[in-house]
């Protein structure tokens, strides 16, 4: 236990060293609902900035979405991954045949959903893969299959600025530039929502973020 | 405490310190008779700057008190924050990373080490030589031309301006000047002092009877009364503070005169910066100024020229 804490507070203060983010919240950062927060995938520093910019209330209820192919491997990551973001680990492999890949769909939504129901959040990124930083790649259908399985969390558009530029793609050391973070406000599936529809209108409220017009 | 010995040192400090309350007081008798909805505006940024000034003048106190090794440490970090502020906002590309690590990494820790160790000659040619030559270097061998001399052309700015500029402060301390030996921390607290007390009497004097504009373009706040009121005070006052320094009264005058001129120039030149980069502020560390960047513009300017005219006829 204090090994975990340890880590988790040298992680933080690392994160706030390097990215200098303070969170700007335009929803309730008190509320301790269910929440799926999305976020766009620029850097490895993602999730850490996410997590650690989360009030410690949230923090604790907050389970990250991370992929098992990177995650998975080695004992640090492992550790970090599992006993510090305690992170749900999902299989993002392209496997073979399409009844294989629909019953990993299915697995992987199942196993979000049961974070949801024990009344905790989630973080995760629509995108799928990390982007090269300089655009917000088109939604998969996750979110939307999510949201629609669950459609009373609340979904919240977090929008990550200047991460790739801070640590990009193949790089080993972060150059300790101010990252942005900003929750968005909450939004929810409408009733009948197409699928197109949905996934577009959450790009483009985590795009707004970034833009700074919200 | 170093510090108590030094009697002159305690009248600046102290004066700063009655200086600051004073504006306290003003600031509060202003609150209570602000009627207007700008005029309140006004008087709570007044009330932020004020409060934003009592934290950085213990920041500086404590640096100063610990010695020359404080100072240093104080000045690093805020070459550090102010890199920082100045890089985020500049389109850089992939290919810059590793040069970008290398002014954060090596050539800052570097700096400060030469300051600390006094060796004059490396402080002076590090950024100006070694990295000017290095960083495009390093640039060009990740391989991406594009835009290659405005992005190389950026890194060495920012390093100039937030380390090489920022450096010349605490190097005050490593002056060996005939006897004023180990008194060099009045000369940093002179320095400072009249840099920031210009910037606020121009603040001041331009709220209070600015009318003409002097470069609407570049800085819409800033006029020809608060140029000439707030630096002429500010000259006034440095002259009035030659008993702290190796400085004969006349000298002193003439030595605030170019410290009011370069900060001039320096906020000028970063408001133009930011205009460029679309940006109203630096940064937002610092609660009614902006970020660190926001505030030491002027010092920038002011801390090399006034380094070397101290070097070259006091030494």
């Amino acid at each position: 236990m204090l090994l975990e804490k340890l880590v988790s507070a040298l992680l933080r203060g690392a994160c706030r060293l390097v990215t200098g983010a303070q969170p700007r919240w335009l929803c309730d950062p008190r509320s301790l609902a269910p929440r799926v927060y999305f976020a766009n995938h620029c850097s490895h520093l993602d999730t850490v900035v996410v997590w650690s910019t989360l009030p410690d209330a949230l923090r604790e209820l907050t389970r990250p979405v991370a992929a098992r192919d990177y995650w998975g491997h080695g004992a640090v990551r492992r550790f970090i991954a599992h006993r510090v973001f305690d992170a749900l680990l999902i299989d993002r492999k392209a496997a073979e045949g399409a009844e294989v890949i629909e019953r990993q769909r299915q697995e992987t939504l199942e196993a979000m959903t049961a974070v949801l129901d024990s009344e905790r959040s989630l973080i995760l990124y629509p995108e799928g893969t990390r982007g090269s930083g300089e655009a917000v790649q088109p939604f998969r259908a996750g979110l939307y299959h999510l949201a629609k399985a669950r459609p009373r969390v609340p979904l919240v558009p977090v929008y990550l600025g200047n991460l790739a530029r801070i640590l990009p793609k193949g790089a080993a050391l972060p150059v300790p530039m101010q990252g942005q973070v900003v929750f968005g406000p909450e939004l929810h599936l409408a009733p009948g929502e197409e699928k197109q529809a949905f996934r577009e209108r959450c790009r483009r409220a985590m795009l707004e973020l970034g833009e700074g017009r919200a | 405490m170093k510090l108590l010995a030094d009697r002159e040192l305690v009248w600046l400090i102290g004066g700063i310190l009655a200086f600051l309350a004073v504006a306290t007081v003003i600031a509060q008798v202003l609150k209570g008779r602000a009627q207007s909805e700008s005029a309140r505006a006004t008087v709570d940024n007044l009330v932020a700057r004020i409060r934003a000034w009592w934290v950085m003048v213990v920041v500086f106190g404590i640096a100063i008190a610990t010695g020359g090794y404080g100072s240093l440490v104080m000045f690093a970090i805020v070459s550090f924050l102010a890199m920082r502020e100045f890089m985020t906002l500049l389109p850089t590309r992939r290919a810059d990373h590793r040069a970008m690590l290398w002014t954060f990494f090596l050539f800052l820790p570097a700096q400060y080490y030469f300051v600390a160790t006094g060796w004059y000659g490396m402080f002076a040619l590090l950024i100006p030589v070694y990295a000017y030559l290095l960083l495009p270097s390093v640039q060009v061998l990740a391989g991406d031309t594009e835009d290659f001399l405005a992005r190389t052309s950026r890194l060495q700015w920012v390093l100039m301006i937030c380390v090489f500029c920022v450096s010349h402060a605490p190097a005050l301390l490593m002056l060996e000047i005939p006897g004023y030996a180990g008194e060099g921390a009045k000369l940093l607290l002179f320095l400072v002092v009249v840099t920031q007390v210009s910037d606020v009497l121009q603040y001041t004097v331009g709220k209070l009877i600015g009318k003409r504009k002097a470069v609407p373009s570049v800085s819409p706040n800033k006029t020809v009364e608060g140029y000439l009121g707030g630096g002429g005070l500010a000259v006034l006052i440095g002259t009035a503070l030659w008993w702290a320094t190796p400085f004969a009264p006349w000298q002193a005058a003439l030595m605030s005169l170019v410290i009011v001129l370069a900060g001039i120039a320096g906020g000028l030149v970063m408001s133009a910066v930011k205009r460029d980069r679309h940006v109203k502020d630096f940064g937002a560390l610092i609660p009614g100024h902006g970020g660190v960047l926001d505030r030491i513009d002027s010092l920038c300017f002011s801390a090399p020229l006034f380094f070397h005219l101290t070097r070259f006829y006091f030494t």
